[in-house]
C-alpha cells in the first residue's frame, strides 16, 4: 500500500477512539502515545531523516511550553494564539542553535554534545529569570473551556494532539516525496556528494531544523495546556530529550511510522512497568535507557527494520531479493 | 571553459599546489595526470570549491568561481565525482540519481524519470532499484557519473573514475565518457591509468609536487623526460631514453 | 574596585575544585584519544564509584583514602566489562551509535541508583572533614588540598603508565594506527577496554578524593560529566596536558563566576565556553589531538 494511503487510514481509525472509549484512562493513554508520537517525530525530522542527532531537543519543547504558559500568566494572551507564538518561538530557537553549529560544521556527536549545552543553558535561564516562576515553576490559571484550551473533557485535547500529530506526520511524508527530503537524506548519507552534486547543505539543514523545532515546540505547547504547570526541570530538563530520540529509535530512524510504533511501544512498556514494579522513582526511566541501549546493540534499524525483515520473508520481497541477484551477477 | 590562474594552497609544510594556471577548452577530454600524492585530487577540491585557494584564481565559463562553496559552482554547471565513490547507501539507485537530477528539476516525479532516463544513458537501467550499497565497483562508478550527469552540467570532472576496475571494465566505460563528450559536456580528468588518458583524452596537463611540469598531447607528454622521471624517480629517463633509441 | 581577599580565596578554592575535574577528564579524554568515544556514562560512572567510597565508608567503616586500594580497581573491572561487553559492540559504523549506548547506560545507572538510595544526599563523616590549612593566607579545606595533590600525582600516575609501560606503548599505536596496531598482533578489543578502564579508574581515584568534601546522590554525574566534556574540548579532544589545564581554567571560572554572577548563572559560563568553544576551536584551545 501506499504510505499516503496508510497514514490516512492510520490517523483515521486513531480518530474514531474518542467515539469508541469511554474511559479516561484509556483516552488518556492515546493522547500520551500521539503526544510522543509528535516529540519523536518531530526528531525524526531532524535525525531520521537528516541525520542530524539531537541530545537537546527540550530546548524546543520548553520554549513551546513556557512561551504558552508566560504569554497567558503574564500578558493574558489567550492560549490558542500562545500556540502559534510557542510554534513559531521553538522554531525560531531551532533556527538559532542550527545556525550556530551547522554554519561552523558542526557534525555527529559534536552536535549532540551542543544540543544538549543549548538545553541546558536554557533551564539554567529558566531557572533564573522571574517571568517563568524561576525555580518554582510556573502555574497557568484553571479556566476550563475550549476557549481557553482547557477542555472539560478530553475528547478536546484529543483532538488537539491528534490534529498536531497528524501535521507532523504529513510533514514526514512529504519529506519522503519531495525535493527538500531528497536532499535532506543525501546530505545525511554524504554531506560532502551531495554538496558536490549542487546540495546546499547548510540551508537544508537549517530548514530541518527549524520544522523539528516547531513541532517539538507544539508538543510543548499542549503539555503546558494539558497540564498546567511546569518547572525548569519538566520544560528543559534531560528526561524530554531522551524521550524524543528514544520513539523513533525503538521504532525506527528515517522511516514515516517509526514514531508512532515507538510512541506506542514505549507506552506499552511505561503501562506495563507500572503494572509490575509500582511508580517508584526512576524505575520508567531506567527501563527506559535499557530500551535506548538494546535497541542500538541488536535492532538500530527499530521496529519499523524488524517489521521490513518480517515482510522480507514473504513471497514478493523474495522476488525482488532474486531480482537484485540476478542483476549483480549479469 | 574553466580557467586556473596561478592557483596555490599549502597544508601545513606540504605545498599541494603551487601556482597552477591552464585552460581547460571547452567540448573536449582533457586530463590531467601526475604519480601518487602530485596533488591532482587537492586541484580538483580547489576548483570545485571543497578548499579555498591560498591564492590565485579559477574562471569558469566566464565568471570568477574561487570562494564560493561547492553547492554553488555545481549550480554553475560544474560538477565532480569522488575517487572513492560515495553513493548514499541505503538509497535505490534511482534516488541516488534523482539527488542529481533535483539540481535543476524541483518536482519529485520529474526528477525521478530524469533519474531512470540517466541510468539507462550509463547502463544502469537493469538496477534501479538495488541499494546503491550493494553494487560493485564498477556499478558504482557508473553510479557516480550518472549522478554527476543527472545535474546537466557543462563540465564534469572525473577523479580517477577508472581506478579499481579491471581491463574489460574500462573497456566498457571509455566509451560511455565519450559519449557524454558528445552529448555537449566538456569533460577534465584525473587519471592513474596511463593507457586510458593516453586513447581519451586529447590534451594533458602533468602535475608533481602540486607543479605543472608538462602540457600537450598525451603521447607526447609521456616521453617528456621530466614526466617519467617524475613517475619513476630520477636516472630513469636517461635509461628509458636510451633503451627507446636502442629500439630505433 | 574587586576586593582581593575574597577574590584569591576563591581562586585557590576554584583551583582545588579545577583539579578534581581535570580528573574526571582526564579519564573522558584517554578514552576519547584512544578509542575516539564519547562516553556519555562518565558522570553516572562517577557517581557509582561516590556510591562505593559512600558504602565502604557507612557499612564497613573504611576511610575514603583506604578506599583508593579498593574502589579504583573496581572501577577498572567495570570499565572493562562495560567496553567488552556492552559498548564495544555498539557502532554499527556510526559514532553516534556510541554516543546514543553511552547516553543508555547513563540513564539506567542513574535511575537505578534513584531506586535504590532514593534522591537523597549523602555525605561521609571523617575527622578532618573540617581542618582546614592556610595557604597564601587563605584558609582552605584540609580534604580539598589532599584532594588536589592526589589529582596532580594521578595524572603524573597516568601519564607514565601511558609513556613508560608496555600497555601505554600499545594504547598509543593503537590511538594512531589501529589497522596497523592489528596486524603487528595487538590484541585491539583487549586494549580498547583496558584504556576504557584505566579511564573508568581515574573516575575511581576522583571519587575516593572527592568524597570527603563533597556529596553523593543519584544526579551528581550531571554536574561533573558537562563539565568534563567542557574541559576535554577546552583543552583539546585527547590531550593529557590539555584536561588537565583546562580542568583547573573551568575551576577558577566556576569560583569566580559563582562569585560575581551567583551560583546557577556562574554554570551558564560554563556551557557557553563549551558551546563557544566547539564551534569555534574545535580542536581545542591547545590545538593538536594526541
Amino acid at each position: 500500500m501506499r504510505p499516503l494511503v496508510v497514514l490516512a487510514v492510520t490517523f483515521a481509525l486513531i480518530g474514531l477512539a474518542p467515539f469508541a472509549i469511554a474511559s479516561d484512562y484509556w483516552l488518556n493513554l492515546v493522547i500520551m502515545t500521539l503526544y510522543a508520537a509528535l516529540l519523536g517525530q518531530a526528531w525524526n525530522i531532524l535525525g531520521g531523516y537528516g541525520g542530524q542527532f539531537s541530545f537537546g531537543h527540550a530546548a524546543f519543547f520548553g520554549t513551546g511550553a513556557y512561551a504558552v504558559a508566560v504569554l497567558q500568566v503574564e500578558l493574558g494572551l489567550n492560549p490558542w494564539l500562545g500556540l502559534a507564538a510557542g510554534g513559531l518561538l521553538a522554531a525560531g530557537v531551532g533556527a538559532f542553535v542550527g545556525f550556530c553549529t551547522f554554519r561552523y560544521g558542526l557534525r555527529g556527536s559534536y552536535f549532540a554534545l551542543v544540543t544538549l549545552a543549548f538545553a541546558e543553558v536554557l533551564r539554567i535561564l529558566s531557572n533564573s529569570v522571574w517571568f517563568t516562576g524561576a525555580g518554582v515553576g510556573i502555574l497557568i490559571p484553571l479556566e476550563r473551556g475550549a476557549a481557553s484550551f482547557q477542555f472539560v473533557d478530553k475528547a478536546g485535547f484529543f483532538w488537539v494532539i491528534w490534529g498536531m500529530a497528524l501535521a507532523a506526520f504529513a510533514t514526514a511524508w512529504w519529506i519522503g516525496h519531495s525535493r527538500f527530503g531528497a536532499q535532506l537524506m543525501a546530505v545525511r548519507d554524504n554531506e560532502d556528494a551531495a554538496r558536490a552534486l549542487g546540495v546546499d547543505a547548510f540551508r537544508v539543514k537549517m530548514a530541518a531544523i527549524t520544522l523539528s523545532g516547531f513541532f517539538s515546540g507544539l508538543a510543548g505547547v499542549f503539555y503546558a495546556q494539558y497540564f498546567l504547570y511546569l518547572d525548569p526541570y519538566i520544560a528543559y530538563g534531560p528526561a524530554i530529550s531522551v524521550e524524543s530520540l528514544l520513539v523513533p529509535i525503538i521504532g525506527g530512524m528515517g522511516t514515516i511510522f517509526g514514531p508512532l510504533l515507538g510512541a506506542a511501544a514505549l507506552q506499552a512498556v511505561a503501562e506495563l512497568t507500572k503494572e509490575v514494579v509500582g511508580e517508584a522513582p526512576g524505575i520508567s526511566l531506567a527501563v527506559y535507557g535499557t530500551l535506548l541501549v538494546v535497541m542500538v546493540l541488536f535492532m538500530p534499524r527499530g521496529l519499523a527494520g524488524l517489521g521490513a525483515r518480517i515482510a522480507g520473508l514473504g513471497p514478493r520481497a523474495r522476488r525482488r531479493r532474486a531480482a537484485r541477484l540476478e542483476a549483480r551477477n549479469a | 571553459m574553466l580557467e586556473l590562474r596561478g592557483l596555490s594552497k599549502r597544508f601545513g609544510g606540504v605545498q599541494a599546489a603551487r601556482d597552477v594556471s591552464f585552460t581547460v577548452p571547452a567540448g573536449r577530454i582533457s586530463s590531467l595526470i601526475g604519480p601518487n600524492g602530485a596533488g591532482k585530487t587537492t586541484l580538483f577540491a580547489l576548483i570545485t570549491g571543497f578548499h579555498r585557494p591560498d591564492a590565485g584564481s579559477v574562471v569558469f565559463d566566464g565568471a570568477p568561481i574561487d570562494g564560493l562553496p561547492p553547492e554553488a559552482i555545481a549550480r554553475r554547471g560544474m560538477v565532480r565525482t569522488f575517487q572513492i565513490v560515495q553513493p548514499f547507501a541505503g538509497q535505490t539507485v534511482r534516488d541516488n540519481i534523482a539527488v542529481g537530477a533535483h539540481l535543476r528539476i524541483r518536482s519529485r516525479r520529474a526528477a525521478l524519470a530524469k533519474a531512470e532516463e540517466v541510468a539507462a544513458a550509463v547502463g544502469l537501467d537493469d538496477r534501479l532499484d538495488m541499494d546503491a550499497a550493494a553494487l560493485t565497483v564498477a556499478g558504482r562508478k557508473r553510479l557516480e557519473v550518472a549522478r554527476a550527469l543527472a545535474t546537466e552540467p557543462k563540465l564534469i570532472l572525473f577523479d580517477e573514475v577508472l581506478a579499481g576496475l579491471n581491463p574489460s571494465e574500462i573497456r566498457d566505460v571509455l566509451p560511455l565518457i565519450r559519449a557524454i563528450r558528445d552529448r555537449g559536456v566538456t569533460i577534465f580528468l584525473i587519471e592513474h591509468v596511463m593507457q586510458a588518458v593516453m586513447s581519451l583524452s586529447e590534451h594533458t596537463w602533468v602535475l608533481n609536487q602540486g607543479e605543472l611540469i608538462a602540457e600537450g598531447a598525451p603521447q607526447e607528454v609521456v616521453r617528456d623526460p621530466h614526466v617519467i622521471e617524475a613517475y619513476l624517480g630520477k636516472g630513469m629517463a636517461a635509461r628509458v631514453g636510451g633503451r627507446e633509441q636502442a629500439h630505433a | 574596585m574587586v576586593n582581593l581577599d575574597i577574590v584569591l580565596p576563591s581562586v585557590l578554592n576554584g583551583l582545588t575544585t579545577g583539579a578534581l575535574y581535570a580528573l574526571v577528564a582526564l579519564g573522558l579524554t584517554l578514552i576519547y584519544g584512544v578509542l575516539h568515544i564519547i562516553n556519555f556514562a562518565h558522570g553516572a560512572l562517577l557517581m557509582v564509584g561516590l556510591y562505593g567510597v559512600y558504602g565502604l565508608n557507612a557499612f564497613a567503616g573504611v576511610d575514603p583514602y583506604v578506599a583508593l586500594l579498593i574502589v579504583p580497581p573496581a572501577m577498572f573491572a567495570i570499565g572493562y566489562a562495560l567496553q567488552r561487553g556492552i559498548i564495544g559492540k555498539a557502532s554499527h559504523g556510526r559514532d553516534e551509535n556510541i554516543l546514543l549506548v553511552t547516553l543508555g547506560l547513563s540513564i539506567v545507572i542513574e535511575n537505578l541508583a534513584l531506586y535504590f538510595f532514593r534522591s537523597d544526599t549523602r555525605i561521609v563523616d571523617t575527622p578532618y572533614s573540617f581542618s582546614t590549612v592556610e595557604v597564601l593566607g587563605a584558609f582552605l579545606p584540609l580534604t580539598k588540598v589532599i584532594a588536589f595533590a592526589g589529582a596532580l600525582l594521578t595524572a603524573a600516575l597516568m601519564w607514565l603508565i601511558m609513556t613508560r609501560t608496555d600497555l601505554g606503548r600499545a594504547i598509543r599505536a593503537l590511538a594512531k594506527e589501529r589497522k596497523g596496531a592489528a596486524l603487528v598482533g595487538i590484541d585491539t578489543d583487549h586494549i580498547f577496554a583496558m584504556s576504557f578502564g584505566l579511564g573508568i579508574a581515574c573516575l575511581g581515584i576522583a571519587a575516593c578524593l572527592l568524597m570527603p568534601s563533597y556529596y553523593v546522590s543519584p544526579q551528581v554525574g550531571h554536574g561533573f560529566v558537562l563539565i568534563a566534556f567542557t574541559i576535554v574540548v577546552l583543552g583539546g579532544m585527547g590531550s593529557f596536558t590539555g584536561a588537565l589545564i583546562g580542568g583547573l581554567i573551568i575551576g577558577v571560572v566556576e569560583a569566580l563566576g559563582g562569585l560575581f554572577l551567583g551560583e546557577s548563572l556562574g554554570q551558564i559560563g560554563i556551557f557557553l565556553i563549551f558551546i563557544l568553544v566547539l564551534i569555534f576551536r574545535p580542536t581545542g584551545l591547545l590545538g593538536h589531538r594526541v
